[in-house]
């Protein structure tokens, strides 16, 4: 009996391992590859990581439940590229933790947003989106323009990302908090540092309020970087085919 | 490494996944299973209300 | 061994439990006043008082549970923790339609129904919190409350791990609690269906843990030499989604008292481990641990054996194996690599096949009597149920091909979809297994009203339909709306002119789900009456009218 009883229990371990085997599979031969092969993402000049700012609009962003409504990637249908512009690749979100795709537009696609409208209409559309666009179904985040950012833990927030594979340097990790504050004041004494660390990263007040830094100024400068990094006259998709 | 893995998956291991397909299928249309799978159908319904389930 | 000792003493229910929930509670209790000290992070610091405050009443119901000497009868099912599930199921339920209902709302009418000076109110913080209520407290509760029960049933055993099963509840609703408030102060990590934070990810992780083992605990000890079918799926259930759980939220926390982290994949490698798990949570959650719950209640319910139990074996390890594939369709023409998308569709279109095995399975498990169908609502509901099951998962593999696939994605028509396996099979198998469990808990002869199941279906039933059907024609609407060129060549409609088109299409999902909240009330009504014990006389002596003369 108590052999018997014995068998039995291991049934059921090993009716447990069988199916952990048999779930596995999938998951190693459809993911596993992509973390080794090299022509997953596409070799392109321009992107780089967020600046401090960005970083903290991206974390709003993603506070809000923005990625609810608004995806983050442009496909490949002649539609989409004349809507939004050039299809999305791999490379523009190497360094999103984690990814912001979306699955569904209640809202338009935003991967090519940035440079698309001035910071006082993202402004004002944030605020009351139906003043804009009467026909809008989107939230109001009033409360974006009053209350100041919290970046206290900048550093961290660097640091952590470091540690997921972003290429922060010890120089920038520790210039976090002034770069942060340069981004937004365009007559700042490390203006050329900032540039050279963050290329191409665009400076100035984005609220148009320079009592404070609000999550508004981050947001838009988010916003505003959406998309811009990558110089597609260079970008040769035929040499890119996965 | 990726070509040889590759090509195992494509050729290795649909053979594997087709043979374990029909293991599955003998398994359950073994004609000799099928009177423990008929015990094992009736399990929800031959209960009776207050066994000792100690 | 140690096992011997454990369950020896487990038996008794004043050892290795006792010990681990003590233990599991002093650790709670010393990290949430430590984080509660240090957090600069005041979302953190909330957390931490709502963890150390959960604690303390853990503590307080394990002293005086230990200190009223009571003595629970060994020789009997453990049913105490089923009945729990079954509120806590009805409460979450009627809590994730509500907010179902709210957000809809918002889409129809943002003028009403949004309050910029409340920003929790807003639709993306509700919309995560409407999804996981439904999903994860409603669905979860129902399959830890219906699991506990079956494996009981199945095994002629008692729950093994004395108190443990207690601590899974509890626990598991307190990590619904932590995740909801989460999501209201704006805590997330915007992974679809595993948005709460890192410490959120570990309890449960802990918790299911637990989970695991009191199942499997019960299952060797089981009387019964065959192990039924149904616990297959839930012991599939609950392997998987510990894998999907685990392997999805690895994250980097910002510091260990900050509520901040950063997932450690990025960008496509991110995306698809996202919907690797995303699409599984379906495949798992709520597909493979809701036919655990056919696989007992429609059987047990028609009094029948399951139709054959060949095709139930096939039909679970081809369903198994082929889902965990399918994730990649989420992510057709998006910047993942091509083979990984045709890899995807293929395995989702193969899918449809299991899939309708076990819909099979289910229905033909009526053969012979499908005169129940009329008399009975109950089995009724669990029946259109698995038909509901078998149209969304022929609808699922047709929205996997790439090309249908180009017009669905983004759209509403996934939200139908979605809705359809979720209103249809994943809510009515639920309402039926929790209409079957009251009354056999509380040791009831008969529902307090049937003529309130029949309309709770009629009622529901409409609301299905309009929800599903507005959410097509939205949907296919808004994507026609977006790829229509107008004779000169360019792009017909703007952006916000597809917006406004679906207005009254949004009007009418609202009212759909509005009919199946309603429906979801008098079914809370109908089972509360019934454990009290109430029975509507009138009706049960018209319907032994009914018997006497079944020719209508």
């Amino acid at each position: 009996m108590f052999e018997r009883h014995q068998i039995l229990e291991k049934r059921s371990l090993l009716l447990t391992v069988a199916i952990l085997v048999v779930v596995a599979i999938g998951g190693v031969v459809e993911i596993a590859p992509l973390f080794y092969l090299e022509s997953t993402i596409e070799k392109v000049k321009g992107v780089r990581p967020y600046s401090p700012l960005e970083l903290a609009g991206r974390n709003i962003y993603i506070r809000e439940g923005c990625y609810v409504c608004h995806s983050q990637m442009v496909r490949p249908l002649r539609d989409e590229v004349e809507r939004y512009g050039h299809y999305s690749l791999a490379a523009e979100s190497m360094y999103d933790h984690p990814f912001q795709w979306g699955s569904k537009r209640s809202g338009p696609d935003l991967a090519r947003v940035g440079g698309k409208y001035s910071d006082a209409w993202h402004q004002q559309h944030l605020i009351d989106p139906r003043s804009v666009v009467p026909e809008s179904i989107m939230p109001p985040y009033a409360m974006l323009n009053e209350r100041a950012l919290n970046y206290s833990e900048v550093e961290a927030w660097l640091k952590a990302n470091r540690a997921v594979g972003v290429p922060y340097t010890d120089e920038m990790i520790e210039n976090a908090k002034k770069d942060l504050e340069a981004q937004v004041d365009p007559f700042s004494d490390i203006y050329d540092d900032f540039v050279a660390r963050y290329p191409n990263a665009q400076i100035r007040d984005f609220d148009g309020d320079p009592r404070q830094i609000s999550e508004m100024d981050a947001i838009i400068a988010y916003l505003q970087v959406l998309g811009t990094m990558v110089d597609f006259s260079t970008y040769e998709a035929e040499e890119n085919y996965r | 490494m990726y070509e040889t893995l590759s090509s195992f998956a494509q050729t290795g291991g649909l053979l594997l996944f087709v043979l374990a397909f029909v293991l599955v299928l003998i398994y359950a249309l073994n004609p000799r299973n099928q009177k423990n799978f008929d015990k094992a159908k009736q399990i929800p319904l031959n209960d009776e209300d207050e066994p000792d389930v100690r | 061994m140690a096992e011997n000792g454990t369950r020896a003493s487990a038996a008794t229910g004043t050892g290795g439990d006792i010990m681990f929930i003590a233990a599991v509670l002093v650790v709670g209790a010393i990290w949430s006043l430590f984080t509660a000290a240090r957090a600069g992070d005041p979302l953190m610091g909330a957390h931490a008082m709502m963890f150390l405050a959960a604690t303390a009443l853990g503590a307080f119901a394990l002293v005086s549970h230990l200190s009223s000497g009571f003595k629970s009868d060994q020789s009997s099912y453990e049913f105490g923790v089923v009945k729990a599930g079954v509120f806590a199921s009805v409460f979450w339920g009627i809590a994730g339609f509500l907010v179902g209902v709210i957000i809809a709302g918002q889409l129809a009418f943002p003028n009403l129904l949004y309050f910029p000076e409340l920003p929790w109110t807003s639709f993306g913080r509700l919309r995560p919190l409407h999804t996981s209520a439904v999903i994860f407290a409603f669905g979860g509760n129902v399959l830890i409350a219906t699991s506990f029960y079956v494996v009981q049933r199945t095994c002629r055993a008692r729950l093994w791990g004395g108190l443990t099963p207690w601590f899974v509840f509890w626990g598991y609703n307190l990590f619904i609690v932590i995740a909801a408030t989460g999501y209201l102060m704006g805590i997330t990590q915007s992974k679809e269906y595993a948005e709460p934070e890192w410490y959120a990810d570990l309890w449960l992780t802990i918790v299911w843990v637990a989970y695991l083992l009191v199942f499997l605990g019960t299952l060797m000890k089981r009387k019964e030499p065959h192990i039924y079918v149904a616990n297959w799926f839930y012991l599939a259930f609950i392997v998987t989604i510990a894998m999907l759980h685990i392997v999805n939220n690895l994250a980097v926390p910002v510091s260990l008292t900050s509520s901040k982290s950063y997932s450690l994949f990025a960008g496509v490698q991110d995306a698809l481990t996202q919907w690797w798990y995303g699409h599984n949570a379906v495949g798992f959650f709520l597909t493979a641990g809701f036919l655990a719950i056919m696989y007992y209640f429609i059987p047990k319910q028609a009094d029948r054996p399951v139709y054959s139990y060949r095709l139930s074996i096939v039909h679970f390890w081809s369903l198994i194996f082929i889902y965990i594939w399918a994730g990649p369709h989420h992510l057709h023409y998006t910047a993942l690599p091509e083979w990984a998308q045709t890899l995807g569709m293929t395995f989702s279109i193969m899918l449809w096949m299991p899939s309708w095995g076990g819909m099979i399975n289910g229905l033909m498990t009526l053969s012979g009597a499908w005169d129940k169908l009329r008399t009975d609502p109950v089995l009724r509901m669990m029946v259109v149920s698995v038909a509901f099951y078998g149209m969304s998962t022929f609808e699922g593999p047709l929205m996997s091909i790439r090309a249908v696939n180009s017009l669905s994605h983004y759209t509403d028509w996934t939200i139908g979809h979605v809705h359809s396996g979720a209103l249809g099979w994943v809510g009515y198998i639920s309402f039926g297994a929790l209409y079957c469990l009251v009354p056999w808990l509380w040791k009831r002869k008969e529902l307090y009203s049937r003529v309130l199941v029949e309309w709770h279906f009629w009622i529901s039933t409409i609301g299905i339909l309009l929800y599903i059907t507005s959410m097509w024609v939205s949907g296919i609407m808004q994507g026609l709306m977006w790829r229509a060129y107008n004779e000169f060549g360019f792009l017909e409609f703007s952006f916000v002119e597809t917006v406004e088109a679906m207005h009254p299409y949004y009007i009418i999902r609202m009212l759909g789900g509005l009919l199946f909240l309603i429906g979801a009330f008098i079914m809370a009504y109908n089972l509360w009456r019934t454990a009290r014990g109430d029975v509507r006389e009138s009706e049960y002596a018209r319907d032994a009218g009914l018997v006497a003369a079944p020719a209508e």
